[in-house]
């Protein structure tokens, strides 16, 4: 009864159909034939882009740092395999737009000869500082999706005196499942690399949260941690966005991150366990994040499958491998489908943050037919946030968009579940995502009309004063002269 | 502006129900009690549910036509036919043609296209439709037939109905009578007790429907029935029948046991007029209600405790309509003043404190 009042811990979300079986079931693939191109994208995190310190015609190990990492916030990048450099240059970047961004060309030679790397013996004897540093090194970031620089983090949590470190194993995204693998093949490795963070932070406690739908995983996770007691892994509902850090914080530790602050704030770090897995790569075997495991599913592929991929290989690749039929392809998502982005085409590089790509027939895709709101308020209760889509939408329609950031714009966290339930088909993350788009732009320009404007009085207060100064000056001059007629008219009176 | 040509973002995968899925879902679960209120006023209701559904939709055509647009598409979602169906099960069954078509005109032009159509309107179209007709037809809409069901002997025959349909009732007091509100109501006024009033009553009889009253409004039962399975559906929610209900029936307990000769018992209050009709398929018009499920509860108990005043103490015996518009005026209010908690912000809307460790 008791537990009747107490705050909801889950709000919102949806039960979206799973389509994990298919790859979920069957081992990860190490097999990927090695590209004979690899595109690297020099940002592939959130933060400053890596800057490049070799020469198109170089030859590369790999493993060899390609471009290092520029500012506080940002992450360098390595070579995923052994080759020679062909050109450093603008490419179409995996994205909506396929704008194209700075990107290092690396041929293969097929050897894949690495360079050679150095381990410490014992890594717990290693300063928590220590840790960070290498892991920053090894260009890790956030593998969930979010690319956050990892060290960064690490940095953050041992400043703030963390207590708890979650690692999110829920895996939310329908179709995905290479967590799931992952956590099945890989176990003692996580924890492993689980322990190595928590030396990295100074903190005490870690809490792996699966959803229920993967027993399998969790059995392997609870086995693998029980020689560690500080390590406890739990089972969570399965319901999307169970995996949104700040969902999975308020149902594990009961606190809710306050709006505009860091989770650290109040004590928690989250992270995913494909990165607690390239901690343990990058520790234990000196390796640097090279390749990450990616699910390839959808109706239109006919092996899918999580298979391992080198950093820069491009999608088109991937579909020759799992077979994909282009011709029933409607759509080309990268990530999962509720969160996923739709790419142009599989012309496109893999990177750091790719965790699937979806290859889905028509029948699979949401129906496009829009009809207007009939207010059923589905999108206000699958809204995890406690945003109420409807009314932000009908401000963003009418060009509102101040009213539509009032009401809560900027505390979307684009999660899917209003577009996924909208009976109507109202694409409202489109709306959303534009609108934020254009409230950014707005600003800027405003800031820059601002500016202008403050250059502009600047130079007018200058000129006026210069004008001043001048009149003064003629006035003085004025008065002097009739000073010294003055004075002339009074010699003369006096002469005469 | 925004478009699903180049569908970019998410979610690219949607749930299945439509709105057309959802509209068809609602007319399912009325079309239990819609077939025993038809069996059991004859073909008279038939001709009019077939004349307010179509002239329901007939009006929808006109009105997108007129617009410049293309009428098709619109009707599939199914919404004029659903305004239309709900209009006409809260008619008299042996209304006259006129009454239909008069209705579902105000129902799809004034209750919503002049809005802007679809999920636009303030009032439920409906109950509007209902309630414009009550107070400019008071005799058509108060004239209820006498239960006489399909293929029994006091059933007209069909060419009987269509005389009754079109040219109106000859011998109107001996196949028609008051409804157990309208009876309890005049009674009343003659300063009778309820025990009196109340000696023929049968709750059982009114239960599941066999009572004089609106075309599909008598059968608690298969009302009810509709109206859960709804809810199991996930098509509406729970807040608003169970809060009007529960409002209805408290209020109705605390005078039945103060005074049980002048306030009528809350089981007679359930069991007739248009309550859970009102409870489970108007009240919960997506449209006109709240967003929220505080708001929503809000709602329900603010139509509840109207209802039951102005059958309690108003000039009409049945105050369903009434409750429904005036608890739609307040939706914008009751939408403005409830809403969700933001994640990390309190209640108006300011960012959290950090939790002192
Ligand atoms: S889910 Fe779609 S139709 Fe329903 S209220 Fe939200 S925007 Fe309107
Ligand atoms: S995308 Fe934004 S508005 Fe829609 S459910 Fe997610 S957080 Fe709420």
């Amino acid at each position: 009864m008791l537990s009747f009042f107490k705050k909801p811990l889950i709000r919102g979300g949806v039960h979206a159909e799973e389509h994990k079986a298919a790859t979920a079931t069957q081992a990860i693939v190490y097999n990927l034939p090695l590209p004979k191109k690899l595109y690297i994208p020099l940002q592939q995190h959130v933060g400053k882009p890596a800057e490049p310190l070799i020469r198109v015609g170089d030859k590369v190990l790999k493993g060899q740092l390609l471009a290092y990492s520029q500012g506080v916030i940002s992450a360098p990048v390595h070579a995923p395999s052994s080759g020679i450099i062909l050109d450093v240059n603008d490419y179409p970047a995996p994205h909506p737009s396929a704008l194209p961004i700075r990107m290092i060309v690396l041929e293969t030679d097929g050897k894949d000869k690495w360079i050679p790397t150095e381990v410490p013996i014992d890594p717990f004897r290693l300063e928590p500082e220590d840790i960070s540093l290498r892991v920053g090194a090894a260009g890790i970031v956030g593998l969930g999706g979010a690319t956050f620089p990892t060290a960064v983090k690490l940095n953050m949590g041992r400043d703030n005196h963390v207590d708890t470190l979650i690692i999110n194993g829920s895996e939310c995204e329908p179709y995905l499942s290479c967590d799931d693998r992952l956590m099945q093949e890989r176990a003692g490795e996580i924890i492993d690399g689980v322990r190595l963070m928590l030396h990295g932070m100074r903190t005490e406690n870690a809490v792996v949260a699966i959803e229920d739908n993967k027993p399998h995983a969790f059995l392997a996770m609870h086995t693998a941690a029980l020689p560690f007691p500080t390590i406890q892994v739990i089972q969570i509902p399965t319901r999307y966005p169970m995996g949104w850090d700040r969902q999975l914080i308020r149902y594990v530790t009961g606190k809710e991150v306050p709006v505009g602050c860091r989770s650290s704030e109040i004590g928690v770090t989250i992270h995913n366990v494909g990165t607690a897995h390239a901690v343990h790569k990058a520790i234990r075997h000196g390796q640097p994040l090279l390749s990450r495991i990616i699910t390839v599913a959808g109706a239109a592929v006919k092996h899918p499958m999580n298979i391992e991929v080198p950093l820069g290989t491009l999608i088109s690749e991937l579909f020759n491998f799992c077979e994909v039929n282009t011709e029933t392809t409607a759509r080309i998502v990268m990530g999962g489908p509720m969160m996923g982005e739709s790419l142009p085409h599989s012309g496109l590089p893999t990177v750091k943050a790719t965790s699937g790509i979806l290859a889905l027939t028509a029948s699979e895709l949401k129906n496009t037919e829009e009809q207007p709101c009939i207010r059923c308020a589905a999108c206000v209760s699958v809204c995890p946030a406690g945003l109420r889509p409807l009314d932000m939408a009908n401000n963003i329609r009418v060009n509102q968009l101040d009213a539509a950031v009032d009401i809560g714009l900027k505390d979307c966290i684009s999660c899917g579940c209003c577009s996924y339930i909208c009976p109507s088909n109202i694409p409202l993350v489109q709306y959303f995502k534009y609108a934020s788009g254009e409230v950014m732009a707005r600003q800027q320009a405003q800031h820059k009309a601002e500016q202008n404007k403050r250059l502009m009085d600047a130079r007018n207060a200058r000129m006026e004063r210069i004008a001043q100064q001048q009149l003064e000056e003629e006035q003085a001059r004025l008065a002097a002269k009739a000073e010294r007629e003055r004075l002339k008219a009074a010699e003369q009176e006096v002469v005469a | 502006m925004i478009t699903h040509l180049k569908p970019a973002s998410g979610a690219h995968v949607g749930a299945k129900a439509s709105v057309s899925f959802i509209m068809w879902q609602v007319m399912l679960a009325l079309l239990p009690a819609t077939v025993f209120g038809i069996w059991c006023f004859g073909w008279p209701a038939l001709n009019l549910f077939v004349i307010t559904v179509s002239s329901a939709v007939l009006f929808e055509v006109i009105c997108i036509r007129m617009a410049g647009r293309v009428a098709k598409p619109v009707i599939m979602d199914g919404s004029a036919m659903l305004t239309g169906w709900l209009l006409a099960m809260t008619l008299p069954p042996w209304s006259p043609w006129w009454i239909g078509v008069t209705g579902s005109g105000l129902a799809i032009i004034l209750g919503k296209q002049v809005y802007g159509g679809l999920g636009q309107n303030l009032f439920n179209p409906a109950m509007l439709a209902r309630v414009a007709l009550l107070i400019s037809f008071p005799i058509e809409m108060t004239t209820w037939a006498n239960v006489s069901p399909l293929f029994s002997s006091q059933s007209p025959g069909i060419a009987d109905s269509w005389r009754i349909t079109f040219m109106g009732l000859d011998n109107i007091d001996a196949v028609t009578g008051a409804t157990t509100l309208g009876y309890i109501k005049t009674e009343f006024s003659q300063n009778h007790l309820l025990a009196d009033i109340l000696k023929d009553y049968s709750g059982f009889l009114n239960f599941i429907g066999w009572t004089r009253g609106s075309l599909g409004e008598t059968s608690t039962l298969l009302l009810a029935l509709g109206g859960v399975w709804l809810i199991r559906q996930g098509i509406i929610q729970w807040y608003i029948p169970i809060s009007l209900l529960f409002t209805v029936t408290g209020l109705a307990s605390i005078f039945h046991m103060v005074d049980s000769q002048h306030y009528i018992s809350p089981m007679i209050h359930l069991n007739s007029g248009a309550m859970m009709c009102v409870a489970f398929f108007i009240a919960t018009d997506y449209v006109t209600s709240p967003n929220t499920p505080t708001g929503q509860l809000v709602f329900g108990v603010g139509c509840g405790l109207l209802i039951f005043v102005i059958r309690t103490w108003g000039a009409y015996p049945e105050g369903a309509g009434f409750a429904v518009l005036l608890m739609n005026a307040a939706t914008p209010l009751i939408d403005h003043y409830i809403r969700p908690r933001i994640y990390g912000r309190d209640r108006k809307g300011r960012p959290l404190e950090i939790p002192k460790p």
